[in-house]
């Protein structure tokens, strides 16, 4: 079992959690992911890793609540545990001195970001980095995200907090400007945001990394649920990835895999607030 | 009972294995085969003409003493079957369940060169099952030697070898990836056909008795390397098994709807998709499922869409839909074990046999909607000594499919080979290793399963961690040298 240790609230949706996972933390780097299992009846579900502390044997990990079990997760406080979580896994991010290179945090992206960015800064590299969400509340990391870069550029789309717009607009513009000479890009986020990105780079011909979340079970290359076509073919997400070539990914392929299970992701929140209801409604019973 | 002549023992019938019913099962993930009385088990006992030179043991992967555990069993000593047993198989509730009896011990038998086998394969689970629920004979550990050992995967070749080298006295630890152990008794072995409190009771009852330490959630190539687990550790074994799954080389494999069988199955076992969603994990299966191959993981998979499909239709009140085998060869290669050939039949699974799938078609939404195929014929016989299937030309059509699993084999997971310099591996990506000793090219570290042989048996994969065992216990013990 593995006890949560801090649990921040970044938005009404989004949360921030320390779990304690020694095993994980130990060998945990950038771009790397892990698998979370709540209890006995969950299912296992690949969150990226936003921190780590090798020191005190922690991951961090920031989630959105989005399904069943985030929505659980985010009911959890600290001193509970969780009954799986696996880690590290995947590839790390390949880090060294590019020059100058843009990191894009959507959303939930953000978190997974910060590591690399910090990581690339660390590396040499001249960081400038985007980070959006659909409205100011779900913005979070901007101070951290302001002390890994040289520049930050902060979107909504909504306008209710920084500039108005996709993450796609400001990096056109470092792109077109002759001065940057930008070597690489980072783009983390749903899916269509980094087939945007990976869109919007692709005539500059600049490498587009990106990084996909895709339905997966074991995370260890199992059971081929991940699996993402590329141009010259199918690669498992758990272990040739997380991270890819955005210029070779077949977004419409991933963007209808991930959609495959949307009805019964649907039915499992319907289950879980139903026996939520009727749990609350037992205890309320019991105080009487 | 007064002893039997030879033409009487002949004259007893094998007894059938009681099962549930055809029908009903088809809706539920109730074991099937429901086991022998102690009547019929002492009776069918009674059929085993005790050879001086049994074959049976010669078939048998770890060599169980048969004659003896038969002969206890059948003057009702079951505590004196257990031992006998146990000196081989340490995990006889699994063995009587999942082996391919028909290949092995009992395609041995003498008996069985004029009429039927002894059934010895029940007979195994019959002291398997008294034994979980009696534990009449302890394991008993050895005096501590003060040696490491560590297991890498929890499967049945990793098991065998953890028990082995505890008995001796050595400290074990085991590394599993998953969140329980059991390897592909619990994700790929179906709940009907092992039910995974068979499993876990046999893994917890070794591991009480010996003292081991199952570490679960713990990926060696990731959490640890095997270069850290050699500086920990006296010696290591790797019984990782053979699990990433193959796809065909074919168009269309990414459309929603195709899965390896590992997925599926891992889905339904491991995660209990058919309770959703009082599990979390789901499972899809449509109207019309096919299931690519004709071997164990092929039939566990049609049997489990079946039940899948029972299910849905209760709850719906629709028609169940069709679930099909879809193989290039004829019936005479299946090699699937005869009894799962069987049960899927009388279960009502659809085999097109001799036919081939070119490319899988989809629809507008990026889902599954057909498989285009072709018909093929038996041709001379290939390297394999079977006879090669080759295309009808012309013979293409469509077959209108909306899911398709497929299990064509799984190859080793390569993630162990990280950081572990000096560990060859074939060019099919298995662990290289004698198959007497388990040695691999690394030293200190032997390996033996599906990890060295590609996939094969539970059995075969208890065998090699049974010989690894025995090997790593000499080293430690000074007996012998790396």
């Amino acid at each position: 079992m593995y006890k949560i240790l801090k649990k921040e609230v970044l938005s009404d949706v989004t949360k921030l959690m320390d779990v304690q996972a020694p095993h994980v933390a130990r060998k945990a780097k950038a771009g790397q992911f892990i698998i979370v299992r709540i209890d006995e009846e969950g299912e296992r579900i690949p969150l990226t890793i936003a921190d780590y502390s090798r020191d005190s044997g922690t991951i961090t990990i920031i989630f959105q609540e989005v399904g069943k079990s985030t929505k659980q997760l985010g009911r959890m406080e600290p001193g509970e545990e969780l009954a799986t979580f696996v880690g590290p896994l995947g590839h790390p991010t390949d880090i060294k001195n590019f020059g100058t290179i843009v990191c894009v945090g959507g959303g939930v992206g953000i978190a997974p970001i910060y590591p690399i960015a910090r990581s690339l800064k660390e590396a040499g590299n001249t960081v400038l980095s985007i980070i959006g969400a659909r409205n100011k509340d779900l913005l979070f990391w901007e101070e951290k995200m302001r002390a890994v870069s040289d520049e930050l550029i902060i979107c909504t789309d909504d306008g209710s907090y920084g500039r108005k717009s996709l993450v796609t607009e400001p990096l056109k513009e470092l792109l077109e400007n002759p001065g940057r000479k930008i070597s690489h890009v980072w783009a983390i986020g749903p899916a269509i945001m980094m087939k945007f990105i990976a869109q919007t780079t692709k005539p500059y011909n600049v490498p587009t990394v990106v990084s996909l979340n895709t339905v997966m079970i074991d995370g260890t290359g199992m059971c081929g649920g991940c699996r993402v076509l590329l141009d010259d073919g199918a690669q498992f997400v758990c272990v040739d990835g997380p991270e890819f070539d955005g210029h070779k990914v077949d977004w419409n392929n991933l963007l209808s895999r991930l959609q495959f299970y949307r009805k019964e992701e649907q039915l499992a929140v319907e289950h879980w607030e139903h026996k939520c209801r009727l749990e609350g409604a037992l205890a309320e019973g019991g105080k009487r | 009972m007064a002893e039997l002549t030879q033409q009487e023992r002949f004259k007893i019938k094998r007894h059938e294995m009681p099962n549930q019913d055809q029908i009903e099962r088809r809706s539920n993930y109730n074991e099937v085969a429901l086991g022998y009385t102690e009547a019929m088990a002492r009776e069918e006992a009674e059929r085993c003409l005790q050879c001086k030179k049994p074959k049976c043991v010669e078939g048998c992967p770890v060599g169980v003493l048969i004659p003896q555990f038969v002969k206890a069993l059948r003057e009702g000593d079951m505590v004196k079957a257990v031992e006998w047993m146990k000196v081989k198989n340490n995990l006889p509730a699994i063995c009587g369940r999942v082996c391919p009896q028909e290949r092995q011990c009992e395609g041995n038998c003498i008996v069985g060169k004029k009429g039927e086998p002894v059934a010895i394969g029940r007979l195994e689970r019959f002291v398997g099952d008294f034994e979980l629920a009696n534990r009449t004979c302890p394991l008993v550990k050895a005096p501590k030697t003060g040696k490491r050992v560590a297991i890498v995967g929890s499967g049945p070749a990793g098991l065998t070898c953890a028990v082995d080298v505890a008995r001796e006295g050595h400290d074990v630890t085991i590394f599993e990836s998953l969140h329980g152990p059991g390897g592909v008794l619990v994700y790929g072995i179906p709940e009907f056909r092992l039910p995974k409190s068979v499993v876990h009771g046999e893994i917890n009852y070794a591991a009480d008795c010996l003292g081991i330490d199952i570490k679960t959630d713990h990926v060696i190539g990731r959490s640890f390397t095997l270069d850290e687990l050699l500086s920990d550790y006296d010696a290591v074994f790797l019984g990782t098994g053979a699990g990433l799954p193959s796809f065909m080389r074919i168009p269309g494999i990414n459309y929603n709807g195709v899965m390896s069988a590992n997925e599926f199955l891992t889905r339904v076992n491991l995660m209990k998709a058919y309770r959703f969603p009082e599990f979390d994990t789901p499972v899809k299966v449509g109207k019309k499922v096919a299931v690519i191959g004709a071997g164990n993981v092929a039939m566990d998979s049609v049997r489990c869409s079946l039940r899948l499909q029972a299910l849905q239709a209760e709850k719906t009140g629709n028609g169940s839909g069709e679930v099909h085998m879809v193989y290039r060869r004829s019936r005479d290669e299946v090699p699937a074990r005869e009894e799962e050939f069987h049960h899927a039949g009388e279960e009502g699974v659809i085999f097109d046999f001799l036919t081939n799938p070119l490319e899988i078609l989809g629809d507008k939404d990026g889902s599954v909607r057909a498989m285009r195929c072709i018909r093929m014929k038996l041709g001379e016989p290939d390297q394999s000594g079977r006879r090669q299937p080759v295309p009808i030309e012309g013979s293409e059509f469509e077959m209108e499919v909306d899911t398709v699993i497929m299990a064509l084999g799984t190859s080793p997971n390569p993630l162990v080979f990280v950081e572990a310099e000096g560990l060859e591996r074939t060019k099919h990506g298995t662990a290289l290793a004698d198959l007497e000793t388990g040695r691999t090219k690394k030293t200190r570290v032997w390996a033996g399963g599906d990890v060295v042989t590609g996939a094969a048996t539970v059995i075969s994969a208890m065998g090699a961690g049974k010989r690894a065992a025995a090997d790593i216990h000499k080293v430690l013990k000074g007996e012998a040298t790396w």
